[in-house]
């Protein structure tokens, strides 16, 4: 018989992090039967308050089925703007786009839209809501921790007050200054790209038709992302010094600076809600794991937005470990034990560290004013657009449609 | 001690039994194999019980013995699954490092330095017998293979686990296990004690049991894991046997 005693735990595992990645995973493993705890700093208040984060993520069409395995999706349905176009081109401030445009339409694919737009006051409240009402997950937010450690089969954590909570495994779901990853003596290597992303939501006069546009401009990339309605959220990379200037300007001054970057293609333009400023940068650790301790999302990886990838890499992460952790649970396996962390660690590594020096190289190549940079980038991007079989391939790969993956990314259950 | 078991294995064992709960260490082979030896294990239970492997506790009320149970590989998920598990093991020192490992994971079992001969002469009964990687080391297979027939109740299941015997096998579970990947000590295995499947097949109908399903472990040189195969059967394999009720 199991026996309850010293080395029981209070629960299966200790999640440290209630931004999207870590309240997904406890969701993913209380619907495969296992109890998580999801220590939150953040004040509750936050989850339900618009204005508390402006970003807004392009899901991979794998991490919608995600959601749909979940039963999330349903819930979505209609507050989520599907892209059916995406368009790519080179460009400065006034002069348009480039000869060369590089397209890609969902009609090529056979699954559909290639992914979803969808904003972060969207998801969050609909994952804190979802692990609100899941008996298996204990929410507790405005609670730091302050210390863990680890004793024979048990993970410890102590909490601010002085709490103490054990698990068979804590993951680290808490961000790019992860303190999980710090505590366990993860080293972390990256650099800032003295660029800032200034996002916020855009109306504007035409409709967008689905289609998402990323401008490539020497200061650093300009997104558009379709949101419902006619509406946009742009993702405008500038540098650094002059980021924090244009953050400063006045509403309609701001306009006044975008305007010649967005172009007119969409009519007349105007604020649809709150300004914010994201600093961009590269930040890796050098394993995902340590003694009862795992990694998921940017606490493992934040990556360039430039490729959309960020988000859907933490899906991914979380996808991988959920099942990880309940093919070990149900062949009655320690589900903190090294080996089978190292599975998780030898199924994400790889792909992790590949999308981060790619989005880290594209961003290289485009943020850039050099001539002859520009014809090699106009010149492949024409070269990718005259050969079909390669583009569909770049966007089976970024829809999340490649690779080995997960059962959840596959939209089927655990 | 008893007659089935040769001492000179038993020492061989005795000599490794401190590694292993180190899935880097001496035993790192038993533990990348360990979780297709459970997926197989744990499938056949649950369906010869009609068990839901998704439940918290799947096998709560199955009594399990563990033959040859080492460090508690087999054992320990099992308890954790709720089975209540007698752990055998006839090498004394392995008794200790297991009682040891239990406890440090919270989990209650019966360890015992004992064999099956020992434990079907006192009459003991489980549901399932778990026999693997056994068959292969002990002096003589149909007088073990009746003790584990006596050690099930009716319509108790048994899977047991050995090495095949063809050139195959010499080449990799001696030549290559052994020598070339120094995976496991020289002179761990004989390969003449190993068995093919249809002898195994033999012994198991011999000791009055019925052979339900064998698979192959496989092992991918690629992949680096080990995987089920219905059809390669030429190294490593398992079987599922019944006492019928």
């Amino acid at each position: 018989m199991a026996h309850i005693g010293a080395m029981d735990a209070d629960h299966d595992i200790l999640i440290v992090g209630g931004g999207l990645a870590g309240p997904l995973l406890a969701l993913a493993l209380a619907r495969a039967g296992l109890r998580s705890a999801v220590i939150d700093a953040e004040p509750s208040e936050t989850f339900t308050d618009p204005e508390f984060d402006g970003r807004a993520y392009a899901l991979a069409l794998s991490s919608v089925r995600m959601l749909d395995a979940l039963g999330l999706w349903d819930a979505l349905e209609g507050k989520t703007q599907p892209i059916l176009g995406i368009t790519a081109s080179d460009g400065r401030p006034g002069e348009g786009a480039a000869p060369w445009a590089l397209h890609f339409d969902a009609a090529e694919i056979e699954d559909g839209p290639m992914g979803h737009i969808v904003e972060d006051r969207v998801l969050r409240p609909l994952l804190l809501e979802a692990i609100g009402a899941e008996e298996r997950v204990t929410h507790m937010p405005s609670t730091r921790v302050t210390a863990q450690s680890t004793e024979g089969s048990l993970a410890r954590l102590t909490l601010s007050g002085g709490k103490e909570l054990t698990g068979r495994l804590v993951v680290g779901a808490d961000g790019r200054s992860s303190g999980t990853a710090e505590r366990a003596g993860i080293r972390r290597t990256g650099w800032g790209y003295d660029q800032t992303a200034l996002v916020a939501a855009i109306a504007h006069e035409l409709p967008h038709e689905g289609v998402a546009h990323q401008f490539f401009m020497p200061s650093g990339p300009l997104a558009i992302l379709p949101l419902p309605g006619n509406r946009s959220s742009i993702v405008w990379s500038e540098t650094a010094e002059d980021a924090a200037r244009i953050a400063d300007l006045p509403d309609e001054a701001f306009l006044d600076h975008l305007r010649p970057r967005f172009g007119d293609f969409r009519g007349e333009i105007a604020l649809a809600g709150k300004r914010y400023g994201y600093p961009l940068g590269l930040s890796l650790t050098d394993r995902m794991v340590a003694p009862r301790v795992a990694l998921v999302g940017d606490a493992a990886h934040g990556i360039h937005p430039i490729a959309g990838q960020g988000l859907n890499l933490g899906f991914r992460d979380v996808a991988a470990l959920a099942e990880v952790l309940t093919d070990a649970r149900r062949r009655g396996e320690d589900i903190g034990a090294p080996d089978v962390l190292a599975r998780y660690q030898s199924w994400r590594r790889f792909d992790t560290a590949a999308l981060a020096i790619a989005t880290d190289g594209f961003n290289r190549l485009f943020s850039n004013d050099n001539p002859l940079l520009r014809v090699v980038r106009d010149v492949g991007m024409g070269l990718v657009n005259a050969a079909p079989p390669l583009r569909r391939g770049f966007m089976r790969e970024a829809a999340g449609l490649t690779g080995d993956l997960p059962r959840l990314l596959q939209g089927r259950p655990l | 001690m008893t007659v089935t078991i040769d001492d000179t294995e038993i020492a061989k064992f005795q000599a490794m039994a401190a590694e292993w709960w180190d899935p880097e260490g001496k035993f790192k082979p038993l533990h990348m194999l360990n979780p297709t030896r459970l997926d197989y294990i744990t499938a056949q239970i649950a369906a010869e019980f009609g068990r839901d492997l998704k439940g918290e506790t799947p096998f709560a009320g199955l009594r399990i013995l563990d033959i040859g149970c080492g460090g508690g590989l087999l054992s320990e998920p099992m308890a954790r699954l709720g089975a209540e598990v007698v752990g055998a093991d006839a090498a004394e020192r392995n008794i200790p490092v297991a009682e040891l490992h239990a406890e440090q994971s919270g989990l209650e079992i019966d360890y015992r330095h004992t064999t099956a001969e020992a434990l079907a002469e006192a009459g003991e009964q489980f549901d399932v017998v778990l026999n693997m990687e056994v068959v292969e080391h002990v002096a003589d297979p149909p007088a073990y293979l009746a003790a584990c027939h006596a050690l099930l109740k009716p319509g108790g299941l048994m899977v047991c686990s050995t090495i095949n015997r063809n050139p195959k096998s010499f080449a990799m579970a001696i030549v290559g296990a052994e020598y070339v990947m120094r995976w496991l000590p020289k002179g761990t295995h004989d390969w003449n004690k190993f068995i093919t499947p249809d002898e195994l097949f033999s012994l198991l109908e011999g000791a009055g049991l019925k052979p339900v399903d064998r698979k192959g472990f496989v092992f991918n040189p690629i992949l680096w894991t080990w995987g089920l195969s219905d059809r390669d059967l030429s190294v490593n394999y398992v079987t599922a046997s019944i006492r019928s009720a």
